[in-house]
C-alpha cells in the first residue's frame, strides 16, 4: 500500500485557484468518498489549501485519479491546474500533514485552527488502516508541539499580541464581548482577530457615526457615539481603542464607574492609539489591565526572539514523528511475509498434531485443549524473534542513506 | 514489605517536583515525565493506603504521621484532578516539592507503616477527621491556585512582556477553579464539622473545633465576596492567607486529636 498526497496551498497557488478547489466539510467527505473508490482517501480542505491523502495500490492511477478531480472542481484543465499542485509520497507525505497539524505550514506560523480542521477532514473522510494511523498520529504530533513549544504562543503583530493577551486573561475566547472605539484599520484588524478566536462584537463607538454604524453592521455589533462608552463598558470584556483624538477618550474615574457592575470579572483595554486614547490611571484600578502600543511591541520582541527556537523545536517534533510513522510504514511491505510465514507454521503445527492425533486419542477435551494451546503458544514464541527482525530490518533499510525520501 | 510502597510514592513524586523545575526553565519532555511522576506516584500511595487500611482495625491514619500521609494523598488526589494539563504544570511546581517533603517527614515518623490497632473507635471521629483533612487538601491546592492567580495578575499589570511564554492557565480559569476548590473543600468542612458537632453534648466543644469553625466562617466569607461581591483579588488574596489556617489547624489537629 502507498501513501500519496496532492495537493495545493497558498504557499504554491494564488487565492484564485485555491478558492475553486475548496470545498467545505460536506465536499471534503464527498470527495474523499469518490476519490477513496475501494480504498482510503481523506480531504483537507481549508481557506489555505486542499489536500488529498490517498493509501492505493497504484500510485500513479491514484495520482491521475485525483488531479483530474481537482481540475474538474476548479472547472480548468489539468495542464492547467499542474502547476499549483504538489505531491508528496510515504514518509514525505506523513511528515508534510504533521508540520501542517502542528500549524508549521500555516499563513500565519503557530496558528491552532488547524488542528481542529485536520481532525474534521479525518472524522469525515473514507480512512482506513493506514489513513486512520496517518491522521491519528498527525494530530498527536499537532498536540505535542503546542504542549511542548511555545509556537502559539508567538505573536508576530501587535493586533495577533492583543489576541494572545485576552487569551491569557480569559482563556477560551467565546462569548468575550469586545467593544471597538474608534473604526480606524488599525483597530478594526484587531478586533477581527478576536472576532476570529470566538469573541462578540458589543459595540463599536466613533466620532463618525455613520462609519461607526457601517463597522458595527460588518461585524455584528451596536453604534454608539463616543460619549456613551463608559456606560457601555459595563458588558464588555476586551476594549479596543485606535482613534486619531488628541485627547484621551475613556478617564479611569469613567471606568471606575462601570467596576461595580462587572462583579469581578476582568476588563482588558488595547490602546493602539498615539496619541493614546485611554487614561493610564486604568491600569492600576482592580480587574483592569491596560496595554498601549508599546507594551505590545515589547510582548511581540520578546515573543520573537525565542520564535525561531521553537519554531525549531517544533520542525525537530514533526520530523521524529515522521520517522516514528516511517518505521511503522516500512513494516508494512514486510506484512505479506509475515503473514505468509505465520500460515505456514500454523500449517505446519496443525499437520502434526494431525499426525499425533491417534496417540493422542486417550486425552480428554480439556488435555486436548491444553496440547493446542502448548503448541501454539510454542510456535508463537519460535517466530516472535525472527518477525521482529525482519520489521527492524525492514525499518533499517527504510533508514539506509540512499532510500531516505527528503520532505 | 507493603511499606516499602513508600519508596516508589516517594521517588516518583521527589521526580515530578525536579521535572517541574526543569520544565519551568525549559518546557517540553520535561514537564511529560513530571506528570507521569504525579500519577504513578500517586498510584503507588494509594497502592500503600489500601494496604494500609486492609490490615488495620478501624481508621489506620490515627496518627499524627498516618494523617500526614493521607493529607499527602489527597492533595496530590486534588491536583491530580486537573494538574497534569500543560497549562498548570506551574502549579504542579507549587504543589509537588511540598506533597514529596510532607510524604517524607510522614515516613520518617512511621505514618506509612501498617498499623494494626487504631486508638479510635468512634466512627463520627473518623468521618470528621476524613472529611476535615479532604477539606484541608482542597485549601492548599486553592492557595496554591490562589497564588499562581495573583502571580499571573501582577505579571499583566506590570505589562512584563514574557507573560505569553510562561504559558500559564488564563486568569479567568485560575479564578474559577480557586473559587470551585474552595466551594467543594467547604462542602468537605461542613460534613466533617457536622460529623464533630452531634458529639458536641457529650465531649464540648475543644480549641481546635473552635478554630475549625472560625475557618469554616473564613472560606465561607472567601465564596461569598467572590460570588456575591465580586472581589476577585480580595477572595485569591484570602485564599491565600487561608493556607495559613490551614496550616495552624493541621498541626492542631496533629497534636491534640491525634497520638
Amino acid at each position: 500500500m502507498n501513501l500519496l498526497l496532492v495537493g495545493t496551498s497558498h504557499r504554491l497557488a494564488p487565492v484564485e485557484i485555491r478558492e475553486r478547489v475548496a470545498v467545505d466539510p460536506d465536499g471534503a467527505a464527498e470527495l474523499g468518498s469518490r476519490l477513496a473508490d475501494g480504498g482510503e482517501a481523506v480531504c483537507l480542505s481549508t481557506c489555505n489549501r486542499t489536500e488529498v491523502y490517498v493509501a492505493a495500490e497504484e500510485p500513479v492511477e491514484a495520482d491521475r485519479r485525483v488531479t483530474e478531480t481537482l481540475s474538474e472542481l476548479a472547472g480548468v484543465d489539468r495542464e492547467e491546474l499542474e502547476p499549483y499542485l504538489y505531491r508528496l509520497e510515504h514518509e514525505a507525505a506523513a511528515v508534510h500533514l504533521f508540520r501542517v497539524a502542528a500549524g508549521l505550514d500555516s499563513l500565519v506560523p503557530g496558528e491552532g485552527e488547524i488542528l481542529g480542521q485536520v481532525k474534521t477532514a479525518f472524522e469525515r473522510g473514507s480512512a482506513g488502516p493506514l489513513l486512520d494511523r496517518l491522521f491519528s498520529h498527525a494530530l498527536h504530533a499537532g498536540k505535542r508541539v503546542r504542549t511542548d513549544t511555545a509556537i502559539a504562543e508567538s505573536p508576530g503583530t501587535t493586533s495577533s499580541a492583543a489576541a494572545a493577551l485576552a487569551a491569557q486573561v480569559f482563556g477560551d475566547l467565546d462569548g468575550s464581548q469586545i467593544a471597538i472605539v474608534g473604526a480606524g484599520k488599525i483597530g478594526t484588524l484587531a478586533a477581527k482577530r478576536l472576532l476570529k478566536r470566538g469573541a462578540e462584537l458589543t459595540f463599536v463607538a466613533n466620532r463618525t457615526t455613520a462609519r461607526g454604524e457601517q463597522l458595527a453592521g460588518e461585524l455584528g455589533g451596536v453604534a454608539l457615539p463616543l460619549e456613551r462608552i463608559a456606560e457601555a463598558l459595563e458588558t464588555a470584556d476586551i476594549l479596543v481603542s485606535s482613534t486619531s483624538s488628541p485627547e484621551l477618550v475613556l478617564r479611569a474615574d469613567d471606568v471606575r464607574r462601570a467596576l461595580a457592575a462587572r462583579r469581578g470579572r476582568p476588563l482588558l483595554l488595547i490602546d493602539l492609539a498615539v496619541p493614546r486614547d485611554l487614561d493610564p490611571a486604568i491600569n492600576q484600578l482592580a480587574d483592569c489591565y491596560l496595554y498601549d502600543i508599546d507594551d505590545l511591541e515589547a510582548v511581540v520582541q520578546e515573543t520573537l526572539q525565542g520564535r525561531e527556537a521553537e519554531f525549531a523545536k517544533a520542525e525537530a517534533i514533526a520530523v521524529a514523528e515522521g520517522e516514528r510513522f516511517g518505521d511503522w510504514l516500512a513494516t508494512l511491505d514486510v506484512v505479506p511475509v509475515i503473514t505468509s510465514i505465520r500460515e505456514r507454521a500454523e500449517a505446519i503445527r496443525r499437520g502434526e498434531l494431525a499426525k499425533a492425533g491417534p496417540r493422542l486419542s486417550g486425552l480428554s477435551e480439556r488435555e486436548r485443549e491444553v496440547v493446542d494451546s502448548l503448541t501454539s503458544r510454542i510456535v508463537n514464541k519460535l517466530l516472535h524473534e525472527p518477525i521482529v527482525r525482519l520489521k527492524d530490518a525492514a525499518a533499517e533499510e527504510r533508514r539506509a542513506p540512499e532510500n531516505r525520501v527528503e520532505g | 514489605m507493603a511499606e516499602l510502597l513508600v519508596w516508589p510514592a516517594l521517588l516518583a513524586y521527589g521526580e515530578a517536583a525536579v521535572a517541574y523545575a526543569g520544565n519551568a526553565r525549559r518546557p517540553g519532555s520535561l514537564g511529560q515525565l513530571a506528570t507521569w511522576g504525579v500519577r504513578i506516584g500517586w498510584l503507588a500511595q494509594t497502592a500503600l493506603l489500601v494496604v494500609q487500611a486492609q490490615r488495620a482495625e478501624g481508621f489506620p491514619w490515627s496518627t499524627w504521621a498516618g494523617s500526614l500521609n493521607l493529607f499527602v494523598w489527597l492533595v496530590v488526589g486534588a491536583y491530580l484532578i486537573w494538574g497534569c494539563s500543560p497549562r498548570f504544570r506551574l502549579l504542579g511546581l507549587t504543589v509537588m516539592p511540598v506533597a514529596a517533603a510532607l510524604l517524607a517527614v510522614s515516613y520518617a515518623a512511621g505514618g506509612t507503616d501498617s498499623v494494626d490497632r487504631t486508638a479510635w473507635s468512634d466512627v463520627l471521629l473518623v468521618v470528621h477527621v476524613a472529611f476535615v483533612l479532604a477539606a484541608f487538601a482542597g485549601f492548599t491546592v486553592a492557595a496554591a491556585l490562589a497564588a499562581l492567580e495573583l502571580w499571573e495578575e501582577r505579571l499583566l499589570k506590570r505589562h512584563r512582556a514574557d507573560v505569553l511564554k510562561l504559558r500559564l492557565p488564563s486568569l479567568v480559569a485560575l479564578d474559577r477553579l480557586t473559587v470551585a476548590t474552595i466551594a467543594v473543600s467547604l462542602g468537605a468542612l461542613t460534613v466533617g464539622l457536622l460529623a464533630v458537632l452531634v458529639r458536641v453534648p457529650e465531649h464540648g466543644i475543644d480549641q481546635l473545633i473552635a478554630a475549625t469553625l472560625v475557618a469554616w466562617l473564613f472560606y465561607a466569607c472567601i465564596l461569598v465576596l467572590r460570588v456575591r461581591a465580586g472581589r476577585r483579588a480580595v477572595a485569591a488574596h484570602m485564599a491565600l492567607a487561608g493556607f495559613g489556617s490551614v496550616l495552624v489547624l493541621q498541626l492542631g489537629l496533629l497534636f491534640t486529636h491525634v497520638a
